[in-house]
């Protein structure tokens, strides 16, 4: 995994400092974890921008499905599940 | 903008429902219109399109639920219709004269979200907001009445199942109309952020002067922001209406802080949470979906089948009643039993096994069960271009395509949605399973033995799912149009079913399902008899009677001259006809034109073959799948040259045949019902047709070569 962290300047950071942000697919169950921000400027992305997943919310990872995917994410009071390859242009800070 | 009259002259106001999938749109419909429902389809696309009405004050309104949509940039096929229906564009009628937004009170951001978009289509709304009574149970406060001061239009709390607030919101949109309040969101935001920078930087302008100055001349508002870059960068994003989602969420954040309150109680885990740990487990999880699977088919199957029975016996019941009444004429007496009873009774059976499918559909979508089910199965789904939602309709295609094809309305996603419904009939439903008997029992049981009796058959019902797999790929990449969309899928909290609305959902699919079996069923059943009894005469019997009379007492033993008049009769109808101008292509095959002619016959329903075949064979119309006369009739034919007709090769290349013809004509129906236009039903049947003439061809030539 350490070879797909990157260093990045989030886009809420108003100090500019780097964060290590690492890309969706690499989530765990349990882990708190912001969006930073989207590597590619996809159409098909938008649609995750539209359900809520913009740059600086947080939310948590709830489950993983038994078959590995999708995933479970809690973001702004609702349950949302993706499937960890579309979500792969999402980067994301983890907060704990 | 037209507004419709009605009969006594008052207008009629068109009121658009809009909200989020499962905010709650079909429940609030229900409430306001009761079971006034009118259920069809968007022209050419695969949308379900309901209206409704309602009467307030002795004015009617005229109510469309709208397809739930997460955004009104155009993404989905879904979004496209929903946006055509607020924008008047892509079908006949006018834009409506009012919106209802119904926003799922739980949900508040995201609801927000399309409300801040909705907001910018100048349409006066009417926020009614959902799941109110769930909210209070986690201890989640909203304050409705500051809410509805901050967007500048009324919202009404509405708990549809109960009734409650459904005499306040339509009141209040008896009076929107009139007043036609004018929601304010993000756009009035920026507005006044523009207004307070513009301020900073010394010039005085209201919010009012800015609108209209954006909208019709905007040139001295951009030379005063020359020196300003900032206040440049708010002008072009509002005068491109270029707004990013994360601006509208910002500004949703904002309203959802002033407006709802979270007690303690909230900070606890959701009991859906515990629940989830046992219904989503890697073993439990997955032993439970089985189980429900399991219940669920063997209700289909062992309760369908009593009802299935007495529909049948009410037809024959019909058809021996009716026939005497008409026996004078016997082309209106076979006309009415035999084509008109017998079709529409041959589709009417199905209604059980579509309604119990149903009731489980809504109960388990009702409780929160289905998005557990889609989550567990859509690794398994997905590699190949389907998801999780696809595991009902198909399993439900192995007992019946029809009721399949409409469960397929669970997904949410049209392409995956139009990708299953064309897949659907190839899985092998029970309508096959008579095919498999007759020939399996001829072919394979007397020379292998069972055990390869039973290969056949399970093989038979898996060749349907494994070519499935590269007709899906090859759909997804070619054929089916339109951006993939990542899969979302909202895991919502478990409710119990309500059951009023499970009972709505069974009506109407009732209703619908009636429909096609009485018109579009009807007329094909009336061709394909005609097909098959014309041309008669009675110079023709009298020929065919000295015929048999001339026939060797051996031959008359072991043909009554009954089933050889019938013979001859359908020998000489235009589908015989037809069946023998077709034989050259199916000699590839290895069929002559008597199995042409089974086959053509089964275009309308494959179940008929086995009474066609008993009818060719000599051996009547009342053969069935055990009858031995006519397997030992299907092993001894020849073809003219003396070869035996049939090999157990050309069996498996005729039961292939059927495992992948669209040889059901209620099939074809549905799916143009439920994709709204002809085009997807006919791609079907090509596509199906042709899969199973290759594959018939390619077993009767392997054969040849060992
Ligand atoms: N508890 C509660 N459940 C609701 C309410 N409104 C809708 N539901 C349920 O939420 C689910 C989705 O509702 P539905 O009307 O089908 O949503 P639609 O997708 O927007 O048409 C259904 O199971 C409804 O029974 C409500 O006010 N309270
Ligand atoms: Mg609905």
């Amino acid at each position: 995994m350490h070879q797909k962290i990157q260093f990045e300047v989030s886009y809420e950071s108003k100090l500019m400092s780097t964060t290590a942000t690492i890309p969706f697919s690499d989530v765990r169950v349990g882990m708190r974890a912001r969006v930073a921000s989207y590597t590619k400027d996809q159409p098909e992305l938008r649609r995750l921008a539209e359900m809520g997943l913009t740059e600086g919310t947080e939310f948590e990872v709830v489950k993983v499905a038994p078959l590995g995917d999708p995933i479970e994410i809690s973001l702004r009071g609702y349950r949302l599940c993706l499937r960890r390859k579309e979500a792969d242009g999402l980067l994301i800070v983890v907060i704990s | 903008m037209p507004k419709l009259e009605s009969p006594t002259g008052a207008q009629i106001a068109r009121v658009a429902l809009v909200g989020n999938p499962n905010a709650g749109k079909t429940t609030v419909f229900n409430a306001l219109t009761g079971s006034f429902q009118k259920v069809g389809n968007y022209p050419g696309v695969t949308v379900e399109k309901v209206e409704g009405a309602f009467t307030q004050g002795g004015k009617r309104y005229h109510l469309i639920d709208v397809p739930g949509l997460y955004s009104l940039d155009v993404v989905s096929e879904d979004e496209q219709v929903a946006r055509d229906v607020l924008a008047g564009t892509g079908t006949q009628e006018s834009k409506p004269d009012l919106l209802i937004c119904v926003m799922d009170g739980n949900n508040l951001e995201r609801n927000l979200f399309l409300f801040s978009q909705l907001a910018e289509l100048g349409l006066p709304i009417v926020c009614a907001m959902t799941m109110t009574d769930v909210a209070k149970d986690k201890g989640v406060e909203i304050d409705d009445a500051h809410l509805s001061r901050l967007l500048g239009v009324p919202v009404i709390r509405i708990v549809g199942h109960k009734g409650e607030g459904v005499a306040q919101l339509k009141d209040a949109v008896s009076h929107a109309l009139l007043e036609r309040p004018t929601a304010s969101a993000i756009r009035t935001k920026l507005l006044s952020d523009l207004r307070d920078s513009f301020a900073r930087a010394g010039y005085d302008y209201s919010t009012e002067q800015l609108e209209s100055e954006v909208a019709h001349r905007p040139e001295k508002l951009l030379s005063d922001a020359e020196p300003f870059p900032e206040i440049q960068d708010l002008l072009t994003r509002i005068r491109s209406n270029q707004i990013e989602p994360r601006d509208r969420y910002k500004w949703a954040e904002s309203i959802t802080q002033e407006v709802v309150r979270v007690s303690e109680a909230h900070r606890i885990k959701r009991r859906s949470d515990a629940l989830d740990r046992i219904v989503t487990h890697r073993v439990f999880g997955l032993a439970i979906f089985v189980a429900v699977m399991y219940v669920m088919f063997q209700s289909i199957y062992t309760l369908a089948a009593p009802i299935m029975d007495w529909i049948e016996g009410g037809f024959a019941a019909l058809s021996t009643w009716v026939g005497p009444m008409v026996e004078s004429n016997e082309i209106l007496a076979s006309f009415l039993t035999d084509g008109l009873i017998t079709g529409v009774g041959s589709v009417v059976v199905f209604l059980p096994q579509i309604l119990i499918l149903f009731f489980f559909i809504s109960v388990l979508e009702g409780s929160g069960y289905l998005a557990r089910a889609a989550f567990l199965m859509d690794r398994s789904l997905g590699w190949c271009g389907l998801n999780g939602r696809a595991f009902i309709p198909l399993l439900s295609s192995f007992a019946c395509a029809i009721p399949g094809i409409m469960a397929a309305r669970v997904m949410p996603d049209q392409r995956s949605r139009l990708a299953t419904i064309l897949v659907a009939p190839l899985m092998s439903c029970s309508a096959r399973l008579p095919v498999y008997l007759l020939l399996i029992g001829a072919f394979i049981e007397p020379r292998f033995g069972p055990a390869w009796a039973g290969f056949t058959l399970f093989a038979m019902h898996f060749m349907g799912l494994i070519v499935a797999i590269p007709v899906v790929l090859i759909l997804n990449r070619r054929v089916i149009k339109g951006k993939r969309l990542p899969f979302v899928l909202e895991m919502p909290p478990y409710q119990w079913p309500k059951w009023k609305d499970v009972a709505l959902t069974l009506l109407n699919r009732a209703k619908v399902f009636l429909k096609i079996a009485g018109t579009i069923i009807l007329f094909m059943s009336m061709v394909v008899w005609a097909l098959l009894y014309f041309p008669r005469s009675d110079a023709d019997e009298v020929a065919y009677r000295s015929a048999y009379a001339s026939l060797s007492e051996d031959v008359k033993q072991s043909i009554s001259e009954e089933n050889f008049i019938l013979e001859r009769q359908t020998e000489n109808s235009y589908l015989g006809r037809f069946g023998k101008f077709i034989e050259p292509v199916f000699v590839p095959a290895g069929f002559d034109w008597r199995i042409s002619t089974g086959i053509l016959a089964a275009f309308p329903a494959r179940e008929v073959v086995v009474p066609t075949l008993g009818i060719i064979f000599t051996v009547g119309s009342d053969a069935d799948e055990e009858s031995e006369s006519l397997r030992s009739q299907l092993v001894s034919a020849k073809w003219p040259d003396g070869r035996p007709l049939m090999t157990p090769w050309t069996a498996i290349g005729l039961m292939a045949f059927f495992a992948l013809c669209a040889q059901c004509m209620a099939t074809l129906a549905t799916v143009r019902r439920e994709t709204g236009s002809w085009k997807w039903p006919l791609f079907m049947f090509t596509y199906m047709t042709a899969l199973a003439y290759v594959a018939a061809v390619a077993i009767h030539q392997l054969s040849r070569l060992f």
